[in-house]
């Protein structure tokens, strides 16, 4: 399992690649990419994401080991770049490795629910109008916390 | 004990971090919310509504309950919009 934060660009097709050669156990691997977007009726010039570092690494190192515990997984990853990207860049990868395939879409999407909230990256959005922070989305809350209800804790 | 901001908070504060020496009564986040927005306007205001303000202690995502006794660098950041 590995978590990193970086400036750089990444590639996505290659860190499926490197991850995806990794365990025979495994029968299912899942990768999710989020990428910077701009809307046809409100485009963006750039996205900048501010990142505290330390916390954030500890922040998704917790993550990962509850998902791996909770969903039994064989490996998961986490990259997440910050600084100024622009429309159609990635921003995220999360890409989790299981047994089943069960495992791995649910192990993916519950990292990417908490890390929507939990970790510490803040977007600005940059368009021709000036830059403004992207505002918290109740339904970000609202993934996250089915984790935490009964009826869908044991997936 | 070194302070740092985030996002807009830091935006509004015009700066990323600072150096402080809370006397002793400072024993939580929530007491040092209280002393920094008693020594300074803007961040007064900037934290008005306490709700909207996160903190971390030493790299930890904590409560403002949370003791602040030995630490060395307490953050303070609005909501995170990451992913």
């Amino acid at each position: 399992m590995s978590v990193r934060v970086t400036t750089e660009a990444f590639d996505p097709g290659a860190e499926t690649n490197a991850f995806l050669a990794g365990d025979q156990g495994a029968g299912a691997a899942v990768t999710f990419s989020g990428l910077v977007r701009s809307r046809p009726d409100d485009p963006i010039t750039s996205l900048t994401l501010e990142c505290y570092p330390d916390l954030a690494i500890n922040q998704l190192s917790v993550l990962i080991d509850e998902a791996m515990a909770r969903f039994e997984l064989i490996a998961a990853t986490i990259i997440h770049r910050y600084g100024t990207m622009t429309p159609g860049e990635p921003i995220v990868q999360v890409m989790t490795l299981a047994p089943h395939r069960a495992a791995a879409f649910a192990g993916a999407q519950f990292l990417m629910d908490y890390l929507k909230t939990d970790a510490p990256f803040w977007k600005l959005e940059t368009s021709p109008a000036g830059s403004v922070w992207v505002a918290p989305r109740d339904d970000d809350d609202s993934a996250r916390a089915r984790w935490e209800e009964p009826a869908l804790a044991s997936i | 004990m070194k302070i740092l901001y985030f996002a807009w908070l830091r935006e509004r504060l015009n700066r990323g971090e600072e150096q402080v020496s809370p006397p002793d009564s400072v024993a939580t986040v929530a007491d040092l919310i209280d002393w920094l927005a008693g020594r300074d306007e803007a961040f007064a205001l900037a934290v008005a509504k306490r709700s909207l303000i996160r903190s971390a202690v030493d790299a930890k995502l904590v409560p403002h309950d949370t003791p602040i006794a030995g630490a060395s660098v307490v953050a303070f950041f609005p909501p995170m919009t990451g992913g």
